[in-house]
Order: structure tokens, then C-alpha cells, then sequence
């Protein structure tokens, strides 16, 4: 054959290098030359880019989706609770602890009859533990040197409407109400534990007990209470009983059962109708204790979840790290021809290293995607909300590049360090 | 020693050998690989290749061929002695200046072609360009001049692998050209080629040597070396004129 070579500067051609030749330039690798190499380097071999950001894939969206679906499943559990919690305001005098017996509380006899009153108030009621002495409880008037039928059983004092503030539910009979309150009738409810130890079953028969010497009748048994489980286990007599036979001052507490999305609107009014003369003898309690059971479950169910997605991340850094340094080994020849075409050390680093570094970011976009997705599809099985913190996806695709580009800094130095003789050589 | 003056070397006055800086000037360079026991794979040896010559530089395996090839690419460092590039002292320069000369000023051409298999011929020959500071928008037409150089006009965007061996290694020495090297360094470059492909690279050697380029190519085949206006023998580490 015949090749006709012209001189490289005749015609159209491009003009020839001018060259100082006494200079000598450093190497340079441009961004956009850069991500060209990473570009045809990750494209040329398709199917390995897939298996290699397949472990980045499942490790993001084990993490994406266990933290999405622990906040999900953690929303239901609390959404649960907080129908209850959201709804309860507690009034106290500052001065004592809850439930304590005051003799100093300005809390009025007539507190439920004002709060009542007060829009967004389902049910309120007063509650006072009452001190009896010390009198044993029981339920018939004969002393049995052989059987133990008196009990050292609690007794508290309440208005008419405690029960509903407290939720509470009857199994039998009635709750006194404000005429047994205003008459002091000799009444009393019981608690089912009460009820039990003292046992008494029913009530149409009127059955009595006595604390101590003197007399009540029963009129009914409470079968379960929301709040305030300590009624469970108590004799419940009326405000007017309580003061006529033991001599209670005040009201403890105050009880406020209140409308959805109404509770900070009672908790603002309630301790000015209370005590408008002294507002601040009154202490004010809105939604307690339910959102530290909230952080638990989620910080539990987060933990658990996150160690594993964090096992499955682990895993898929290491098979990046795995396929990364075979893929540097398998191109050696290409790396010793970078060399000899004048690539630094540096530049054949930087290649490696950004390769790896976007497998992981591609890893990390596939696995949030659908991570968000298993999220969303979990959701609508059971019926959830899904929840999701904005900032999640995000995260992980960042997390994920972040793996790609440590587990590509071992390869990527292997690479760096090749020796152009060998590797050209092997070819 | 024989100077044939081209447009490649059109900045030296012509018919003024001692004016001329060589593209290649070995003084006194050796090579000794540490032991036990150290190999001294190349004794010290001169060497000087003129702007526009074609040297061979032949010798059976194991003379240290090989040694030379990397100390002439700039892949190695000599023990001892000077070399000189284009006249700039090699030993004092650093990783990253070696480097930028090599990606400069030597094309080289290998006996395994080393063409990115997944690339199209134009793409492996613009690889070249990218490490040494060429504007990318020069470098795709001079890719396609480099190839017109070398017969491929009509292969720019195929792939290596539906190649001939002979097309392949044309490729390379275009890849070798494109950035216009002071010289283009083969290395057996018909080692792995029949007969007909070897006597094709051979043609497209002698059109480059015409049009004044710097060649020297390291082999062990006769024929090709014959091609060459000057001989260069290395055996046991000693080179000798042929």
C-alpha cells in the first residue's frame, strides 16, 4: 500500500504547536476533560458501573426506608397517644405538689362549675386526696377474729364531673353528682380494685361500708378511668361528704378534660377564672408526659434501623472498594498510557477517585429514590401517613458519594502509583 | 552521523551541525538495577539522534532494549550521566515536569497498540491531547489531520476492535503525532503484526521520516530496522553504531 504523508502545516490543517523549546509545561487535566475520562471510563463498561452501585443501591435504600418507615410507624404509635395527652390540663396550687392535701390552695369549691363555663372545656372536675386518720375500711360492721376484712384503702374527694375528665367509664351504678355534693350524703364510689378487696359486686342491693366507724353507701363501681389511675384503687366520696365527715379545706387539683386543639386555649384562661384575685398561686399543667414516650419509641426504632442500614452501607462501601481496585488492576495498560501521554500521578488519582465517587452518588440517588418509594408503598398497604424529613434524601445521596469516594482512595492511590514501564508492558 | 534538514527543524540554520541542539543526547547515561546482585542493564553510553533522523536501535532480548526505551521515554531514570531532551537536562526535573515533556514531546507507539477498546478511533487519538494544556476545540481537528496523516480518514469513528492490526497501529501513531512530538518513539512496533501489516507501518514510518519528523525505533527485526538511515546496536548493555 502506499501512504502519502503531506507536512503537517500544508493545507487546511489545523496550525502546528508553537513550542518554546527550552520550556517545559507542566501537565494540566481540565474539569470538563476530567469528567470526560470519568464519564467514558464509568460508560464504557455499563454493565460493571451497574453491579458496582448495586451495593451503594441497597445499603441507601435499607437507610432511607428504615429511617422513613421508623418515622412513619413512630407517627401512628404517637398520633395514638396524643388524643389523650393533647386534651388533659391539670390545675394545682404552685405551692404543693400534685394530689398532695393543701391547706392553703386557692383552688374554689365551685372550679368545676366554672371551668364549665369556659368554651372548649369537654368536662372538668376537682380531685383531693383525704386524710381519714388512718381508718381502716370495710365492708360489714362485725369484727372477725379470724378473717382480715378491714383495709387501709385510699380515699378522695371529687366533684361530679370528675369522672368525665378523667374519662371514665361505670360498671355498675352511678357517679354522685353535684346534689349529693351540696346535701354531703354519706355516698361513696368505689374503684374496681376497692371494690374487689371490699367485696362488693353491685350496688342495686345499697351496700355499706365503713371507714372506720361511720357508714357509706355505695352507689356505684367505676369500671376503668383514662387519667388518674389512682381512682382505680380508691374510695370516691363527694367534695360535701368529704368536708362534712374529715373536714377537707380545698380542692388538691383540678381536672380538665379538654376540646381537640382547645388545650392551650383552657390552659391560658383556666388558673384567671380559678383564682382571678391570685393567679399565680395556681400552677397550670397542659399535655404532659406522653412526648418523652414518643422520643423513646422513635429513638428506639430509629437505633435498631439505623445499625442495620448502616451494616447494609458498610457492605455496599466495601463492594465499591472491591470492584474499584479489580477495575484498577484490570486497567493497568490504560493507566501506563495515560502515563506515557503525559498524566500525572495526580491525574490518574483524580480519575479513579471521581469515578468512584459518582458510582456512589449514582448509587445514592437510585437507593433514596427508591427508598422513598418502599416508604410510600409501605404506607399505602397499611393505610400510614407516610412521614419523611425533607432533608433524608438528600443526605443519603450525599452519604452515598461519600462512600464511593472512601472506598475509591486505596484504588485510586494503587492506581497513582503504577508504573507506567510495567504497565505498558503487560498489554 | 548523517542531518537531514525539514520544516520540523526550520528554526536551526541549515548546513550548521554543531548549531543544532539534538532531540536526543545521551552523555555517558547508565542503568543499574539495585541487586543482589546489582544489574548495570545499560554500561554508560552515548547517544545523540539529530532533528529529522530516523535511528533503529536493534538488539537481541535481554540487551537492554527495553532499558533504553524507558530511559528514551522518560518512564525510567538513568543511574548516571546526563540526558538531555530537546536540550533541557532531564536529571533535575521533577515527577510532574517529566511528566509534561513526555506528554509534550515523545509520541510514543507501542508493540501492543494500547487503544481504550470502548473509544472510537478519533476519541483514542484525541486522549492524547487532554494532558497537555491543548484547547479542547483544536483538538478534534487535529485528531482528524493526524489520522489523514496515517491513511484513516475513513475509520474516525470506529472502534479498535473491528480494526486490522496494521489499522490499529496506525491509530496509535497517529495518537503518537497529534500532539507534534520532537520524536516519536516505536517500540517493536511490528512485534505483533504479519508481514503485510508490518510492511504498512513501515510505509507510514518512511512518509513521517519525509516529512521530517524525529523517529527512533527499538526492534529486533532486521527488515524494519533496514528501513532506517542509521543503525544504532545494543547488545550486553553497550551501544555501538551498526
Amino acid at each position: 500500500m502506499t501512504v502519502d504523508i503531506s507536512t503537517p502545516a500544508m493545507g487546511d490543517a489545523p496550525a502546528p504547536v508553537v513550542r518554546d523549546r527550552t520550556t517545559v509545561q507542566t501537565p494540566r487535566l481540565g474539569l470538563r476533560d476530567l469528567i470526560d475520562e470519568m464519564v467514558s471510563g464509568l460508560l464504557g463498561r455499563p454493565g460493571r458501573l451497574v453491579l458496582t452501585a448495586l451495593g451503594t443501591v441497597l445499603g441507601i435504600t435499607a437507610l432511607v426506608s428504615t429511617l422513613g418507615l421508623a418515622e412513619t410507624a413512630g407517627n401512628q404509635i404517637v398520633s395514638r397517644f396524643d388524643e389523650l395527652a393533647e386534651t388533659r390540663v391539670v390545675v394545682a396550687p404552685s405551692d404543693t405538689g400534685f394530689g398532695g392535701q393543701s391547706g392553703t390552695s386557692s383552688i374554689p369549691w365551685n372550679a368545676e362549675e366554672r371551668l364549665t363555663r369556659l368554651n372548649g372545656v369537654a368536662a372538668a372536675g376537682t380531685k383531693s386526696d383525704v386524710d381519714v386518720s388512718g381508718a381502716l375500711s370495710k365492708s360489714v360492721p362485725i369484727v372477725d377474729p379470724l378473717g382480715i376484712n378491714e383495709h387501709q384503702i385510699g380515699v378522695i374527694a371529687t366533684s361530679g364531673g370528675l369522672l368525665d375528665a378523667v374519662r371514665g367509664q361505670m360498671a355498675t351504678g352511678r357517679f354522685f353528682d353535684a346534689g349529693h355534693d351540696e346535701r354531703r350524703d354519706p355516698v361513696v364510689v368505689l374503684g374496681p380494685a376497692a371494690a374487689q378487696r371490699l367485696n362488693i359486686f353491685q350496688v342495686d342491693i345499697q351496700p355499706a361500708i365503713f371507714i372506720g366507724e361511720q357508714a357509706f353507701v355505695v352507689i356505684g363501681i367505676i369500671d376503668d378511668v383514662a387519667r388518674e389511675p389512682d381512682l382505680l384503687n380508691a374510695i370516691v366520696m363527694p367534695n360535701g361528704t368529704a368536708r362534712e365527715f374529715y373536714g377537707l379545706s380545698a380542692p388538691a387539683e383540678v381536672h380538665i378534660d379538654a376540646d381537640v386543639g382547645a388545650t392551650q386555649l383552657v390552659a391560658g384562661q383556666a388558673a384567671e377564672v380559678l383564682a382571678p384575685d391570685d393567679v399565680e398561686s395556681l400552677r397550670v399543667q397542659a399535655s404532659s408526659g406522653y412526648t418523652a414516650v414518643r422520643a423513646d419509641v422513635e429513638g428506639d426504632v430509629n437505633a435498631l434501623f439505623f445499625v442495620l442500614g448502616g451494616v447494609s452501607l458498610l457492605v455496599g462501601g466495601l463492594g465499591i472498594a472491591n470492584v474499584t481496585l479489580v477495575s484498577v488492576l484490570e486497567r493497568t495498560p490504560e493507566i501506563g498510557l495515560r502515563r506515557a501521554l503525559g498524566a500525572a500521578r495526580r491525574h490518574i488519582a483524580g480519575q479513579f477517585l471521581l469515578e468512584s465517587t459518582v458510582t456512589g452518588l449514582l448509587g445514592g440517588i437510585i437507593g433514596a429514590s427508591v427508598g422513598v418509594l418502599l416508604i410510600v408503598a409501605v404506607s399505602a398497604v397499611r393505610e400510614w401517613t407516610p412521614v419523611l424529613d425533607g432533608w433524608l434524601p438528600f443526605a443519603a445521596v450525599g452519604l452515598g458519594a461519600l462512600i464511593g469516594l472512601i472506598a475509591g482512595t486505596y484504588p485510586a492511590l494503587r492506581a497513582a502509583q503504577t508504573e507506567p514501564i510495567t504497565a505498558l508492558r503487560s498489554g | 552521523m548523517t542531518l537531514i534538514d525539514t520544516g520540523a527543524g526550520a528554526s536551526t540554520p541549515p548546513n550548521r551541525p554543531e548549531a543544532v541542539t539534538p532531540v536526543i543526547e545521551l552523555r555517558e547515561v547508565g542503568r543499574t538495577f539495585p541487586g543482589p546482585p546489582p544489574v548495570e542493564a545499560l554500561k554508560p553510553s552515548n547517544l545523540r539522534i539529530d532533528p529529522g533522523e530516523y535511528v533503529s536501535i536493534v538488539g537481541p532480548s535481554g540487551s537492554g532494549k527495553s532499558t533504553l526505551l524507558h530511559l528514551l521515554g522518560l518512564l525510567d531514570r538513568p543511574t548516571a550521566g546526563e540526558f538531555l531532551l530537546d536540550g533541557i537536562d532531564t536529571g533535575s526535573l521533577g515527577d510532574n515536569a517529566r511528566a509534561g515533556l513526555r506528554g509534550s514531546r515523545i509520541g510514543f507507539v507501542f508493540q501492543s497498540f494500547h487503544l481504550l477498546q470502548h473509544r472510537t478511533v478519533r476519541e483514542n487519538v484525541e486522549l492524547a491531547q487532554v494532558y497537555n494544556r491543548m484547547p479542547r476545540r483544536d483538538r478534534r481537528a487535529r485528531a482528524e489531520a493526524a489520522l489523514e496523516r496515517v491513511g484513516l480518514s475513513h475509520r474516525i469513528d470506529f472502534t479498535p476492535r473491528t480494526l486490522s492490526g496494521g489499522e490499529r497501529q496506525r491509530v496509535a501513531v497517529a495518537r503518537a503525532l497529534v500532539s507534534e512530538p520532537s520524536l516519536l518513539l516505536a517500540d517493536e512496533p511490528t512485534g505483533n503484526l504479519d508481514t503485510e501489516m508490518s510492511a504498512e507501518i513501515m510505509d507510514v514510518f518512511d512518509a513521517l521520516h519525509r516529512a521530517g519528523l524525529t523517529l527512533a525505533v527499538i526492534t529486533h527485526d532486521l527488515d524494519v530496522s533496514a528501513r532506517a538511515e542509521r543503525r544504532v546496536r545494543i547488545t550486553d548493555g553497550r551501544l555501538r553504531p551498526a
